[in-house]
């Protein structure tokens, strides 16, 4: 198998799925020659042209409003925010148009977008470019979530959202867009809803999101040399969520700690803390633990340490849950 | 001297303009009813008054043309196409209506011919028409969308966002402001210091027109003209609309306190539709035994569109998580709470 970072996996499955159907367009700022500022788009201006690679204003509510106006009348739109930050000014028109408009229509209006921008607290960011933001959409009916953690998923998931008919979520962490790894020569495509164990072991169970199962497989290693086994579910949708995966490996375990990045309060760990504790609590021997990101304004300076679960807290957190 | 298969198709089309906004009229008076009856639930904004902006320039659209409406949008449902029967059958809340008793007065859908929906929230619709333009322009299909809008959406962002893009992507859009003066029960003289909204259109650098929205040849001809100029490749218009809500805001609201009684009355003498019928009259384009039976013929379709709204099923309310997505995705929610 080939092998390729995450964004020219995805950038792949993007060029795939243009060249499949002509109703596939992307708008964003930079999306044009300049080919996207994480290179979610390059070279694809030459081939596609302009009117499927919109360069736009600064105008990330006009036109994420526009793309849902064109998905509910037959096109394919790939709203390319950059920065996930930069989706929040849309938000109002996500939540009361995007995510509403096919079940007000009883189902005749269709919705095919795609939402994709980075995620994530990394390179000092800061305050205003480091959001994951993830809950605000598993909260409303009718988006999907998808944070792919590899190159291939990056691809598959890319192209499934592309085809499919409800507004996507997909979000790419910053730290995963030079990962490298194997990709299919042949044409795939990675269902929603279906977790993937990306490593198997029997003492305890942690959900890793996103670029946490790179952080997760870290801490996986230094617990084995303690001959702790770990497995490792990485959900790689949060909207459909494959509980049925989690609770399998629960079963077998007993514990489970789930690790997000993101911020504690409502969040994705919450949701499916609680649904584990409703569908499987005789099958758990610990408490549900979850670790998550500092709650508070991602800081500038590199002295601001510890601001999300790192390979060491995980590995700390999974010694005290097997302590209990 | 027009010759007279001409003048009977002017006839033809100047009676469709005149039944259209009858029509809605008639519909708005027969809610009105049915409100004080207590039989529409949530709210019930009317149209009464304006009929002229939607039929005028719904003349000019084909089925597949698109509209994005507003949180006043049974006039325009009704001059796009849906009947009395889906719009009344779903303010009282059936299955039949348009939205399957799911939308009521603000969420009116029939995309099947291009009514893309009435809304809630003011501005939308105008980046959503600007969407249904890049598909029509990206696709080559000729369509055009209309985008339909109050004085209160020209100072929300939408509108300026939506129209900027719209102009300089050459989009086959029209957006029709209906200037009824009040947003809600602000008046627009106080919530902006230019209250020429035709004139915006300069800065943005699409033409924009102003033309009296309670007359209905002015609308039919300044529409026509920007539908032509968009179906041509030629980019967007701004038509301003003139026009006033001579109901309260929404039915059973205090309708006093913002607006004086003699205001109200004024713009009442200058009902769309008298004065259209007495252009036909006068013009010989109609006469009286014409209206009179377009009168008794709509009379007969409301009466039905009650009878069957009436008659009607209440939506199964086990439907309400149907169509939150397209497919069934195998997500939970809470415990005992399984789609797939």
């Amino acid at each position: 198998m080939r092998e390729m970072n995450f964004v020219e996996a995805a950038r792949e499955g993007l060029a795939e799925e243009m060249a499949r159907d002509p109703s596939v367009f992307v708008v964003g700022e930079g999306v044009g020659p300049r080919g996207g500022n994480f290179n979610t788009t390059v070279g694809l201006i030459d081939v596609y042209g302009p009117e499927r690679l919109r360069d736009t204003p600064i105008s990330e509510r006009g036109f994420t409003a526009l793309c849902t106006g064109a998905a509910a009348t037959g096109s394919r739109p790939v709203v390319d925010f950059m920065f996930i930050d930069f989706l929040t000014d849309a938000f109002g028109d996500l939540l009361n148009q995007t995510a509403k408009l096919h079940w007000m229509s009883g189902g005749r209006v269709k919705m095919p977008i795609v939402l994709r921008g980075c995620i994530g607290v990394a390179n000092s960011n800061a305050a205003h470019h480091s959001g994951n933001y993830y809950p605000f959409f598993m909260h409303i009916p009718g988006f999907l979530v998808v944070v792919p953690a590899t190159p291939q998923d990056a691809k598959g998931l890319l192209k499934t959202a592309i085809r499919c008919d409800d507004p996507v979520l997909f979000l790419e962490h910053k730290n995963l867009l030079t990962l490298k790894g194997p990709v299919p020569d042949e044409e795939y495509l990675v269902p929603f809803g279906q977790a993937a164990v990306v490593r198997e072991g029997g003492d305890v169970t942690i959900v890793a999101i996103s670029f946490m199962v790179q952080e997760t497989l870290r801490a996986a290693e230094e617990l084995a040399q303690e001959g702790t086994s770990v497995e490792i579910i990485d959900p790689r949708t949060l909207v459909p969520l494959d509980i049925d995966t989690i609770l399998v490996s629960v079963h077998k375990t007993g514990r489970l700690l789930i690790v997000d990045e993101d911020y504690a309060p409502c969040g994705a760990a919450a949701e499916i803390a609680a649904q584990v504790m409703e569908r499987a609590f005789d099958d758990l021997d610990a408490p549900v633990r979850r670790i998550n990101g500092a709650f508070a304004p991602t800081p500038f300076s590199p002295a601001f340490t510890n601001l999300v679960p790192s390979a060491a807290s995980i590995a700390q957190a999974v010694r005290d849950l097997l302590d209990e | 001297m027009v010759n007279s298969s001409l003048m009977t198709l002017l006839r033809e089309q100047a009676l469709a303009l005149y039944r259209r906004m009858l029509l809605i009229r008639r519909s708005e008076e027969q809610l009105v009813k049915l409100y004080a009856a207590g039989k529409i639930w949530g709210a019930c904004h009317t149209y009464i008054g304006e009929e002229a902006v939607a039929s005028g320039v719904c003349a000019h659209l084909r089925h597949e043309d698109a509209v994005f409406s507003t949180h006043r949008g049974h006039g325009h449902a009704l001059a796009k196409g849906v009947t009395p029967r889906e719009l009344i059958a779903e303010l009282m809340g059936r299955a039949t209506g348009c939205s399957g008793g799911r939308g009521g007065s603000m969420h009116l859908f029939k995309p099947e011919i291009g009514f893309m929906g009435s809304s809630g929230i003011v501005g939308p619709s105008i980046t959503l028409a600007a969407g249904a333009g890049y598909t029509a322009k990206l696709l080559k299909t000729g369509r055009v969308a209309v985008a339909f809008f109050g004085d209160g959406a020209v100072n929300n962002g939408s509108f300026h966002e939506g129209i900027n893009m719209a102009t300089v992507w050459d989009l086959p859009v029209l957006f029709v402001c209906e200037n009824n003066l009040y947003a809600t029960e602000v008046a627009f003289a106080k919530a902006t210091r230019n209250t020429d909204i035709a004139a915006r259109a300069r800065a943005y650098g699409l033409p924009g027109v102003a033309v009296d929205g309670n007359d209905i040849e002015a609308v039919f001809e300044a529409a026509g003209e920007a539908v032509q100029r968009a179906r041509a490749g030629e980019g967007p218009t701004l038509l301003e609309c003139q026009t006033y809500r001579v109901r309260a805001h929404s039915e059973g609201m205090r309708d006093a306190g913002y607006r004086s009684a003699e205001e109200v009355a004024e713009w009442k003498a200058r009902c769309p539709i008298q004065r259209f019928e007495k252009r036909l009259l006068d013009d010989g384009l109609a006469v009286q035994a014409d209206l009179e039976r377009t009168e008794a013929e709509i009379k007969e379709l409301i009466e039905d569109a009650v009878s069957f709204a009436e008659n009607s099923p209440w939506p199964d309310p086990s439907t309400v998580t149907d169509h939150v997505f397209s497919a069934a995705y195998n997500y939970v929610t809470t415990e005992g709470d399984r789609h797939a």
